[in-house]
């Protein structure tokens, strides 16, 4: 589904992101994991499209993107979260779903002189869908909330949320259990197994280690910008390269 | 004082449709735009030119229709604000406020050394009031003309709620609150805050074409950053994000500003009156400074619900001190 080939990105004589290819199969959960600093931020921004690559290309569905901008690749199907979640913290909870709804009529700003009544019932029909989403995400009935007054758990369930408006084909998501508590994670846990098995292809960065055994496979690595390995959990675990580039210093 | 009140509410009107633009750059979409006088001076010199008498040896004076005049202001500052919005509006957003800042100062050092095209110091004279001829005196006309700014000020507050509780309102307003997570949502940015910018600088630019339709004469010195100071005052105290707001305070704030000027003028010694005169800007800037700091969400505050499509809440505003972008 997606495709990235020899991928490099530097900030000054940092190399973040050092001739990376990566692989991801429609249908699967990808894992992608890495000590502090290994690059995985960079490679996710490159995919997302926040950040251009030096060098190397990233073909989704057989087309090139990497010169795309992130709302670009929203459009057609890529779909990001942040491993800070951000809300709209002034706007309801409602409201920020809705923003996310796809080729709105009312996004034309004359449509809102001379489309009201096709603007409303848009409105109503992505109204009632983002209730179903929400409830989907537990966030039912905090609807009219401000998104301010959530919990760091809740503000990444709402991203999810979010993001589900549209019909995603690859969610990139980094880190959604940094920072939530254990019974948020379950939920999140659950939602994206059951997201999964509609068809939604996923990346996952993450350093709760339990998420990813459970969640994905593959499991890529990186270290010092560079994959240095790619398999499921078990091989993971025991590969000496691995253990090399999160206990190196240590060992 | 009937007279002076026709008077009052005509300005009142005129400002409330800048402040509204400025509403839609900052109080929607967080545009710092630091030169609201910039554009009114576009709208009001542009409305000069096509609508005044012919001027022998100069440029302009074209005797066109009012309405011609009108739209000329608006079409002309809406593309300077695209010039300036293509060139400005990748940048962040104090740099925002810098250029603007300059580029009004600009435009009123530009008209006032510009003879063959603004008059220079001596400004534009002459310039017909719409139907003048219709009334007989200049109170019934008065009246008149504070009826046709109240009815475009109706016209103005009806088209930009329409369009800012529809979901394009509700994208600007994203974007003013996380411009990444805006544009990761699909959202194209730099569109949306050139149409807001493009808008807002449309509406100062038909304020200041009332505004010179009004007073029938043009000078460069109706346009010093005075006003922009007044204009965002008008807005902060108001209620930045909130239209009604910002008709609110372009009332409370031209009426301390006047009443101000009026207190200097009779109370104050003649020697000491241009003193006076700039005690009526610290006034201003006071008034800007302890709002910010004791009702930081003006006098009417924004509501969390933009959509007027959205059921199942009354849309009260957070109870909570809002946060600052600053």
């Amino acid at each position: 589904m997606l495709n990235a080939r020899s991928l490099s990105r530097s900030f000054g004589r940092l190399k973040a992101v050092d001739d990376v290819s990566l692989s991801i199969a429609q249908g699967g959960i990808t894992g992608l994991i890495g000590p502090n600093g290994a690059g995985k931020t960079t490679l996710f921004n490159l995919l997302a499209g926040s950040l251009q690559p030096d060098s190397g290309e990233i073909l989704f569905q057989n087309r090139p993107i990497q010169q795309k901008t992130p709302d670009w690749r929203f459009r057609h199907g890529i779909a990001r979260t942040f491993q800070i979640a951000r809300p709209f913290p002034n706007m309801s909870v409602l409201e920020n779903v809705l923003l996310a709804a796809p080729a709105q009529t009312g996004e034309a700003f004359w449509n809102g002189w001379f489309r009201q009544g096709r603007i409303g019932a848009e409105e109503r029909r992505n109204q009632d869908r983002a209730h179903e989403i929400l409830e989907f995400t537990t966030l039912g009935r905090l609807a009219h909330e401000p998104a301010a007054s959530l919990s760091g758990g809740q503000r990444k369930l709402l991203e999810l949320a979010r993001i589900l408006m549209t019909d995603p084909k690859l969610i990139l998501l980094d880190e959604p259990a940094a920072g939530v508590n254990p019974a948020l994670v379950e939920t999140l846990c659950e939602k994206i197994l059951a997201l999964n098995a509609r068809g939604i292809t996923f990346l996952l960065i993450e350093h709760n280690m339990d998420l990813i055994m459970r969640l994905c496979r593959p499991i890529h690595v990186m270290a010092q910008g560079k994959m240095i390995f790619e398999g499921d959990g078990a091989a993971v675990r025991s590969d000496p390269r691995v253990i090399d580039a999160y206990l190196g210093d240590v060992m | 004082m009937t007279a002076y009140l026709i008077f009052f509410f005509t300005v009142v009107g005129i400002y409330a449709i800048a402040v509204i633009g400025l509403n839609l750059q900052w109080g929607f979409t967080g545009l710092f735009n630091a030169g609201v006088v910039g554009f009114l001076a576009i709208g009001g010199y542009t409305f000069a030119i096509l609508t005044g008498p012919p001027r022998a040896d100069f440029f302009g004076g074209f005797s066109m229709p009012f309405m011609v005049g009108i739209a000329g202001a608006i079409i002309a500052s809406m593309f300077g604000a695209l010039l300036l919005g293509l060139a400005t509006l990748k940048l962040r957003e104090d740099y925002l406020a810098i250029t603007t800042f300059g580029i009004a100062i600009t435009i009123q050092l530009a008209a006032l050394n510009s003879d063959w095209l603004t008059g220079g110091n001596l400004g534009l004279h002459g310039i017909p009031r719409p139907l003048q001829d219709l009334f007989e005196s200049n109170a019934a006309y008065g009246v008149f003309y504070l009826g046709l700014v109240a009815v475009t000020l109706g016209i103005v507050y009806w088209g930009v709620e329409a369009i800012v509780r529809s979901p394009w309102g509700r994208v600007l307003k994203a974007i003013r609150e996380d411009e990444v997570a805006a544009q990761s949502l699909g959202k194209n940015v730099l569109r949306y805050r050139l149409e807001a910018l493009m808008l807002g600088a449309g509406l100062m630019g038909l304020s200041g074409a009332l505004y010179v339709g009004f007073i029938a004469y043009i000078s460069p010195f109706d346009f010093m950053p005075i006003v922009t100071f007044q204009i965002w005052t008008m807005l902060i105290l108001g209620g930045s994000g909130n239209n009604r707001g910002a008709i609110l305070g372009a009332l409370v704030v031209w009426a301390i500003w006047s009443g101000s000027g009026a207190l200097v003028a009779n109370m104050l010694p003649p020697v000491w009156q241009a003193r006076g005169g700039a005690l009526q800007s610290v006034l201003i800037g006071l008034l800007l400074v302890l709002t910010l700091l004791y009702r930081p969400r003006g006098l009417i505050g924004e509501e969390t619900t933009i959509s007027r499509h959205v059921t199942g809440t009354t849309g009260a505003g957070l109870t909570k001190k809002k946060e600052t972008k600053a």
